[in-house]
C-alpha cells in the first residue's frame, strides 16, 4: 500500500503540551509503571517444581498415544491414514489379520519415532476410528534415541496414563462397535 | 624495615575496600539481573546456591558461578588488533575505577581505637586527610574514559571504534554539568574533601538535594551519563554496536571491563550520596560530631550503605523506565539543557553564600534561612520551566505527510462518487 492511497488516513500527533515538555512528569510515570510491575505477580512457571497448565488440553498437541475401545482392544485398525497423512514419516505400522471378528485387520505393531514427529496433528485428524490421539504431556524426554521409538505397548500405556485426566476425545466415534 | 603503624591501618582499608568492592560488584550484577527480571515479570535468577549441594539459598550462588564462567571461557586475542594497547585498556580503567576509591570515604569514623601511632578517630577513609579528594576523584575517572578509548582504538573494529567515540564524546559532554553540579556544593561547603561535606550536611541537617534543588537535577544526570547507563549507555548500545567498545573482548579482560563499568555505577551512588544526600547523617538517628562509640559508628555505616543501595537500586530501576536517547538529543540535553541549568545553579548558590551574612544582618536568622532555602528552588521551578518550554524536543521523527491522492490525485472524481469530501477527512488527515 503506497503512503498516498486513499484508504490510508494520516493521523497528526498531538504536539507536546507542557506536562510532557517538561519531561520529569513523565519521567515519574515511566518510573512508576517499572515499579508496579516489580512487585507484580511473576509469570514464570518453576518448571520441574511446578507444572505449566496446558490451556486447553483437547487442542494441544504433546505426546501421541493410542486408544482402546470398551474391550481393552487397541483401537486401531491397521488402516495407515496417519502413516500416510504423516509430514515426517515418523510412523510405521505392521499389519496383520485380526483375530476379532468386528474388523479386517489390526497392528501387529505401531511405532511411531518422536524424535522425528513434528507434533503437527495430522495423523490424531487422519485418523477414521479415532484410534491414536496427542495428548497435552508435554515434557518428553529420553536418553537415548531407541528410548524414543515408541512402540504399542508404550503407546497404549499413555493411554491408561492419562484417560482420567483427558478422556478419549470423541467416545462415541469408531468403527469397532 | 617495619611498615609503621599507619601503614598497615591503610593497607587494612584498601583490602576491605577492594574485597568488599569486588564482592559487591559480583552481587550488584545478580540484583541488576533480580531487577531485570522483576520488572519484565520473570522470577530471575534463584537456582545457584552453595555448590555440590541442592542448597540455592534464593541464587545467592549465581555471582561465583557467573564469575567462573566467564574466568573460564577462552581468552581470544584477535589478530589484528593493537597487541599493548588491547592488553592494557582493561587494566587503566579497572586501575583508575579503582584507585578513585582511595578518596572516597565509606562511613564515618570508627571510635577511638588508642593504637600507638594511629590518628584517632580513625576514619572510613584510605586517604584521610586529602585536601583534593574531589578533583582525586575527578582527575581518575576522566582517566578511566582512557580505558574505553584504548579499548576501542585497540579493538580494530568499526563497532569498537565508533563505541569509543561516542563514549569520549558523550563523556566530555557530561563532564560539564557534572563538575557544575558539583561546584554548587564545594561552594556552599567550602572544602573539597568529601568527609568534610559530609559532616557539614550532617551539622546543618539539610542535604545539599534540599538546598540545591536544581544543582542535585543537574549533577543525577550528568552521573548517569558519565556511567554510561540507561538512557545514556550509548557507547555500547547493543543494538547498534554490537558490545560497543569492548566488542573484540572476550574472558578475564572482557570480565575486568564490566566489572569497571559497575564501579563507575557504585562510584556514582557514591557521589550522589555524599555530595547530596547526606552521606551517613539522617536525621535524629546519626547525630553530627566525631565523638562516637561503636555503635553510632556502625550504624551511620548502615546507613551510609543503605542510602548507596537504594541510589544503586534506583539506577537499575531507571534501566528500564526509559528508552535511549538518540546521540544528537543526548548532546543537546548536555549543551543546552544541562550547561545552562548548571551555570543557573552555580550562580545562585554564590549569590546565596555571598549575601548571607547581609540577609540575616537585615532579616534576622529563621527568614534569611528560609531565604536561602527558597531561593534555589524558585531558580529550580523557574529554570526547569524554561528549559521545558525553550528546548526543542526533537524526538519527531514521522515521515513528511505527503499530498494526498483525494487532494487532486487520480481518485478524485471515485472520491467524489463515494460522496468523501475534505470534511470526511477533517478529523484524521488535515
Amino acid at each position: 500500500m503506497k503512503p498516498t492511497d486513499a484508504a490510508v488516513s494520516w493521523i497528526e500527533e498531538k504536539p507536546l503540551g507542557l506536562t510532557e515538555r517538561l519531561y520529569l512528569p513523565l519521567v515519574v510515570q515511566g518510573l512508576a509503571t517499572t515499579a508496579r510491575h516489580l512487585v507484580s505477580k511473576k509469570v514464570t512457571v518453576s518448571f520441574p517444581e511446578e507444572r505449566p497448565t496446558v490451556g486447553n488440553p483437547l487442542i494441544y498437541r504433546g505426546v501421541h498415544r493410542l486408544n482402546r475401545d470398551q474391550d481393552d482392544r487397541v483401537k486401531c485398525v491397521a488402516c495407515f491414514l496417519c502413516a500416510t497423512a504423516c509430514p515426517a514419516h515418523c510412523i510405521d505400522i505392521v499389519a496383520t489379520e485380526s483375530p476379532w471378528p468386528d474388523r479386517e485387520k489390526y497392528p501387529e505393531s505401531f511405532t511411531i519415532d518422536e524424535l522425528r514427529c513434528i507434533f503437527c496433528g495430522m495423523c490424531e485428524e487422519a485418523c477414521p476410528v479415532d484410534a491414536i490421539e496427542l495428548t497435552s504431556l508435554l515434557d518428553l524426554t529420553g536418553k537415548s534415541r531407541e528410548e524414543m521409538i515408541f512402540d504399542k505397548e508404550k503407546l497404549l500405556s499413555v493411554y491408561d496414563m492419562t484417560k482420567d485426566a483427558e478422556p478419549m476425545k470423541s467416545d462415541g466415534l469408531g468403527g469397532t462397535l | 624495615m617495619i611498615p609503621s603503624v599507619e601503614t598497615i591501618a591503610a593497607l587494612v582499608k584498601i583490602g576491605l575496600l577492594v574485597g568488599g568492592l569486588m564482592t559487591a560488584a559480583a552481587y550488584l550484577v545478580l540484583v541488576e539481573r533480580w531487577m531485570a527480571a522483576w520488572v519484565q515479570d520473570r522470577k530471575g535468577p534463584n537456582r545457584v546456591g552453595i555448590p555440590l549441594t541442592k542448597i540455592r539459598l534464593f541464587g545467592l550462588g549465581q555471582p561465583l558461578a557467573d564469575g567462573l564462567k566467564i574466568i573460564l571461557k577462552e581468552d581470544f586475542t584477535p589478530s589484528h588488533v593493537d597487541r599493548v594497547l588491547y592488553n592494557a585498556a582493561p587494566l587503566v580503567i579497572l586501575a583508575a575505577s579503582l584507585a578513585i576509591f582511595a578518596a572516597i570515604p565509606f562511613g564515618s569514623v570508627l571510635p577511638p581505637l588508642e593504637i600507638e601511632g594511629l590518628p584517632d578517630p580513625v576514619p572510613f577513609l584510605v586517604a584521610p586527610g586529602l585536601d583534593v579528594g574531589i578533583l582525586w576523584v575527578f582527575a581518575l575517572s576522566s582517566i578511566a574514559v582512557y580505558g574505553v578509548l584504548l579499548g576501542g582504538w585497540a579493538s580494530n573494529n568499526k563497532y569498537g571504534f565508533l563505541g569509543g567515540l561516542r563514549s569520549s564524546a558523550q563523556l566530555v559532554a557530561y563532564e560539564i554539568p557534572l563538575g557544575l553540579g558539583l561546584l554548587g556544593v564545594v561552594l556552599a561547603a567550602g572544602s573539597l574533601q568529601l568527609d568534610e561535606v559530609m559532616r557539614q550536611q550532617a551539622q546543618s541537617g539539610l542535604w545539599y538535594a534540599f538546598t540545591q534543588p536544581l544543582g542535585f537535577l543537574v549533577f543525577l544526570v550528568a552521573a548517569f551519563a558519565e556511567a554510561a547507563r540507561l538512557p545514556f549507555d550509548l557507547p555500547e548500545a547493543e543494538q547498534e554496536l554490537v558490545g560497543g567498545y569492548h566488542t573484540e573482548y572476550s574472558g578475564i579482560k572482557l570480565l575486568l571491563f564490566l566489572v569497571a563499568e559497575f564501579l563507575h555505577m557504585v562510584t556514582a551512588a557514591f557521589l550522589i550520596v555524599i555530595l547530596f544526600l547526606g552521606g551517613w547523617h539522617l536525621w535524629g538517628v546519626t547525630g553530627a560530631g566525631d565523638e562516637i562509640g561503636w555503635s553510632t559508628a556502625l550504624l551511620r555505616f548502615g546507613i551510609f550503605s543503605g542510602k548507596i543501595l537504594a541510589v544503586i537500586l534506583f539506577f537499575m530501576l531507571v534501566r528500564w523506565s526509559w528508552p535511549r536517547f538518540r546521540f544528537d538529543q543526548l548532546m543537546n540535553l548536555a549543551w543546552k539543557v544541562m550547561l545552562p541549568l548548571g551555570l543557573a545553579n552555580l550562580v545562585v548558590v554564590a549569590v546565596v553564600e555571598e549575601f548571607r551574612p547581609q540577609m540575616a544582618a537585615a532579616w534576622g536568622e529563621t527568614a534569611s534561612g528560609w531565604a536561602a532555602v527558597g531561593l534555589p528552588w524558585a531558580v529550580f521551578l523557574v529554570g526547569w520551566i524554561t528549559a521545558g518550554i525553550l528546548t526543542p524536543s526533537g524526538t519527531d521523527n514521522r515521515p513528511i505527510r505527503p499530498r494526498l491522492l483525494r487532494d487532486e490525485g487520480p481518485f478524485a472524481v471515485e472520491h467524489a462518487m463515494l460522496g468523501r469530501t475534505d470534511d470526511t477527512y477533517a478529523g484524521s488527515a488535515r
